[in-house]
């Protein structure tokens, strides 16, 4: 049995000190596990958000413990509420900071849909202008939402290889630029 | 204090008090003609017994199709030196129409004048810095007026930037 043999088999233990893996799976399974939020709380989410970091249900147990408040230092982006027309660019421009691979999760009603907030001040979803990769129901969702969300993304982290990841973005993009062109006005 | 400040305006400002129906209201209420804002509240400021320096708040109301003239802009004066008496003056003024501006009395009348400009599309003459405060540079109509739609008239200009997002590499 020889080395090459020996990788056909990741994740298979020898003895008890080295197991097999691929660099692949490796790397997925260290990012799924520091996922490092960048909180973008505008509204009452923001506090939901505080108690799903805080120690009665500490979402530090899944490896997102360091709400990173500079996008360059960030892996995901949680958007905490209502986006208003004034607040979009903003976003936008935060987002475009994050280093990759970023991940967008939109949290609540207001951030998701616009929610209640049918008015013309505030934009009806982030996903108009950002690639949103999960959303979060709720109003505000309780935090076992938010770490069942994260876990979700855990997951995703883990399965989805790079290339997949691309193409994903990718189709969303094209996706949210057919969707917008009939509706800009001037 | 109420028969002060009646007697007061009555003798000294008669030509720009308005005579108006009774309001079922605690706050003692004069209309005065919109003219005549800066007089009447620079008189009451600076009167050494009534002593009204104190900028309560400043807003603006749409009577679209129940009165007319439209808007009312509303002053809301207290007079810390006599128990924290407070007046209301309303202003009532026409689309279009400017109002003096009173921010050579009160400093703090700068913003909310800005703030009314914004939401109502009220100008005020004489302002220091006439420009939108809260919505976006770039925002058509004034969502305060009773005539705009709830939902806008589709603000999709407003981020029309930001509606097709690029991908780097």
């Amino acid at each position: 049995m020889g080395l090459t043999d020996i990788l056909q088999k990741p994740g298979e233990t020898l003895g008890d000190m080295a197991q097999v893996a691929n660099l692949d799976a490796m790397v997925n399974w260290g990012q799924s596990y520091s996922l490092w939020p960048y909180p973008f709380a505008t509204a009452c989410c923001g506090i939901e958000f505080m108690g799903t970091a805080c120690s009665d249900n500490d979402i530090a147990r899944f490896g997102a413990e360091r709400p990173s408040f500079s996008p360059r230092q960030a892996d995901m982006i949680l958007v905490l509420g209502t986006i208003t027309y004034k607040m979009a660019p903003v976003l936008r421009e935060i987002y475009d900071q994050l280093s990759e691979p970023k991940y967008v999760v939109s949290v609540g009603a207001c951030a998701s849909s616009g929610g209640m907030f049918d008015t013309y001040g505030v934009v009806q979803g982030i996903d108009r202008f950002l690639p949103v990769d999960i959303y979060i129901p709720g109003c505000p969702p309780r935090p076992e939402a938010i770490m069942d969300a994260l876990i979700k993304l855990q997951e995703k982290v883990k399965t989805q290889g790079l290339e997949a990841r691309r193409s994903e973005i990718k189709r969303k993009i094209e996706e949210i630029n057919e969707r917008n062109r009939p509706l800009i006005v001037r | 204090m109420k028969e002060k400040v009646e007697s007061f305006l009555q003798s000294k400002l008669s030509q720009f008090v308005l005579r108006s129906e009774p309001i079922n209201t605690n706050i003692l209420t004069f209309s005065i003609k919109s003219e005549g804002v800066v007089p009447v509240i620079k008189a009451l400021k600076e009167d050494s017994e009534l002593k009204f320096d104190f900028l309560n708040d400043l807003t603006a109301i749409d009577w679209l199709g129940k009165k007319n003239p439209r808007f009312e802009v509303c002053y809301l004066l207290k007079s810390p030196s006599n128990k924290h008496f407070r007046i209301m003056l309303k202003a009532a003024i026409e689309d279009g129409e400017g109002i003096h501006s009173i921010t050579s009395l009160f400093k703090g009348a700068n913003w909310p004048e800005r703030e009314i400009f914004d939401l109502f599309g009220i100008e005020f003459i004489n302002h220091p810095y006439m420009d939108r405060i809260i919505l976006p540079d770039n925002f058509q109509g004034h969502p305060l007026r009773k005539d705009f739609p709830l939902e806008g008239f589709g603000q999709d200009y407003l981020i029309s930037d930001l509606l097709h997002i690029h991908q780097e590499e």
